[in-house]
């Protein structure tokens, strides 16, 4: 299976990365390679074997159900890039 | 003073031999005429010198533990309250965190004094540091080789003795290949030991924190107070508190090292096969027993490695959209425009190419072929490394196939780049604790690293058989000419 710069264009979108013409050409090459490795997989037998999603196996831990104080709003806030009031700005998505 | 290990500095800070603010002192001179090496991304001397001087106060209070006044150095992976976190990303330029990351927390609660942030390949992608927004990082023992990478700054600064401990990270062999390239001792505990709350993330299922020390004594010493249960991280494990240096004078008589032949194979250069096969000889002088063991499937883990951990980065990164906090394009357009640029100016290549590739095997139509495919035989492979434990008390080989290369050797080929830790990822998709430490020298004078891992919750034993061995050795002692001046 081989990827096609259309296949390449269509993921960056689904990743919200930009790629022009040119770096989706160069990483087209490099991903391609990076599957040809992936595919070594395909022929191996797993029949039976159950999917290993964590090294210690067992059920996520779950904190007891009980209201926390939350972090504080100014310190979380202090990176965001514009902010107003207390809220993110983002450009306008509604007219 | 700067020679000295981290054990004979605690215990000369409380012997007030020498105070903490003197040290900090030393190594912050240490660091800035270490400049060219790149290793340090961010350096506040009003902030570490403030944290040695109450250090003392604790000292001259007698509320001391081992490792009180001692200077350390954070990979810049882990948050910080006082130093810049950046993950070596252009995406979180002057990012400054509101916390600290659990790690640090412990290891500022033990008293020891943080030197600064370390560079690293950008979000511990890369095994050669060049992948740094910030720049490369020089290896001490030759500056036209690489570090190694991703915790390639906290290696280089060990190494080069502007630092006595630096904490690292490793998804597929992030602390061990950079800790045999640059001649230092590291090693990664158990996944679940180390908390990953405030550890920038990477692949979830796979990033483990560890430490770069001289010896295998410092690193069981810094284990004691960085490693342990913490509520604020779901696969942290909970057990209790063990002493990791209690076994360091552990007997090797009929110790079985199991020897996997996958790892002696081909791609395996002479120089390295050479001072590893020296170190086991070594073990056998000490009592220990070599079997051999196989780990078939082994050489799987790099396509498996590079199906799960794209697939978790790019659900990881994901989270940076230039809204709430990292990098924001100053180009006008609408929300998605806005996200998508930002994300494409904030990353790097390395990065863009893992989040693309693990976007692919998680879309619909590929997640069952790939994904799935992948964690069955991660299980595959974590198996094998049981079964070989039923015959070995701990695993021995190279770390890499190589000494460290030249700047520019892989870096436009991904693949070679990956094919660098065919050695150190069965060990991190299995979750065991593994290390590297010095072993002697290979082409061109630069250092070989030896592998030692054991099963889970094994350190104490795993670092017990690398003191042994480096109380029969001085490799771990072999200063870089950097180191001297």
């Amino acid at each position: 299976m081989a990827l096609t710069l259309s296949d390449v264009k269509r993921i960056a979108h689904l990743a919200r990365i930009e790629v022009t013409d040119a770096e989706a050409g160069q990483a087209l090459g490099q991903l391609n390679d990076i599957f040809k490795l992936i595919e070594q997989l395909q022929s191996v037998d797993t029949t039976g074997i159950e999917p290993m999603s964590h090294p210690l196996g067992g059920s996520q831990r779950l904190r007891e159900d009980r209201a926390d104080t939350p972090e504080n709003r100014d310190a979380n806030m202090m990176n965001a890039p514009k902010q107003q009031d207390g809220f993110f700005l983002v450009p306008k998505v509604i007219e | 003073m700067f020679e000295k290990s981290v054990a004979e500095l605690g215990r000369a800070l409380i012997a007030r031999e020498v105070s903490a603010v003197e040290l900090a002192r030393l190594f912050l001179e240490r660091i800035e005429s270490h400049g060219h090496l790149n290793a340090f991304r961010d350096v506040r001397p009003e902030v570490t010198l403030s944290q040695a001087r109450a250090a003392d106060v604790r000292i001259a209070k007698g509320d001391v533990t081992p490792l009180t006044g001692v200077p350390i150095a954070h990979k810049d992976i882990f948050v910080t309250r006082d130093f810049y976190s950046t993950a070596s990303s252009r995406i979180l330029e002057n990012y400054m965190s509101p916390f600290d990351a659990t790690i640090v927390e412990k290891l500022g609660d033990a008293g020891m004094v943080s030197l600064g942030k370390l560079n690293c390949d950008e979000f511990a992608m890369g095994s050669s540091n060049e992948n740094s927004y910030y720049g490369k990082v020089l290896n001490p023992w030759d500056k036209s080789a690489v570090p190694g990478g991703s915790s390639g700054g906290s290696a280089a600064a060990v190494a080069a003795r502007i630092t006595p401990a630096a904490t690292a990270t490793d998804t597929g062999g992030s602390i061990r290949e950079p800790a045999a390239f640059s001649g230092v001792t590291g090693i990664k505990p158990t996944y679940g030991r180390a908390s990953r709350w405030g550890m920038i993330a990477f692949a979830s299922s796979l990033d483990q924190a560890g430490i770069m020390t001289r010896s295998a004594e410092d690193a069981a010493l810094v284990f004691n107070a960085m490693l342990g249960f913490d509520s604020k991280d779901s696969t942290s494990v909970d057990r209790v508190a063990e002493d990791y240096t209690r076994s360091l004078n552990l007997n090797l008589e009929g110790m079985r090292i199991g020897v996997p032949k996958e790892f002696f194979g081909e791609g395996l250069q002479a120089d390295v096969e050479k001072a590893v096969r020296e170190a086991l000889a070594e073990y056998v002088k000490l009592g220990a027993r070599l079997v051999d063991i196989s780990l078939p499937n082994a050489a799987l883990g790099i396509p498996v490695y590079y199906v799960i951990a794209p697939a978790e980065c790019s659900s990881n990164l994901s989270r940076f959209d230039g809204v709430r906090y990292g990098h924001r394009t100053t180009h006008n357009g609408d929300l998605i425009d806005m996200i998508k640029k930002s994300r494409s100016e904030g990353f790097g290549p390395e990065p863009k190419r893992r989040i693309l590739i693990g976007t692919y095997v998680l879309s619909h139509g590929y997640y069952d072929a790939y994904y799935i495919q992948a964690q069955k035989v991660r299980r595959i492979i974590a198996d094998e490394f049981q079964r070989a434990f039923r015959e070995c008390d701990l695993i021995a080989g190279p770390v890499t196939t190589s000494v460290a290369f030249g700047f520019g050797e892989k870096a436009a080929d991904p693949v070679s780049m990956y094919l660098s830790d065919l050695y150190t990822i069965p060990g991190s998709l299995a979750g065991i604790p593994g290390m590297s430490i010095p072993c002697g020298f290979g082409a061109k004078n630069r250092p070989v690293g030896l592998q030692l891992m054991a099963n889970y919750f094994d350190e104490a034993r795993l670092l017990g058989a690398a003191h042994r061995y480096q109380q029969a050795t001085d490799w771990h002692l072999r200063a870089p000419p950097a180191a001297k001046k």
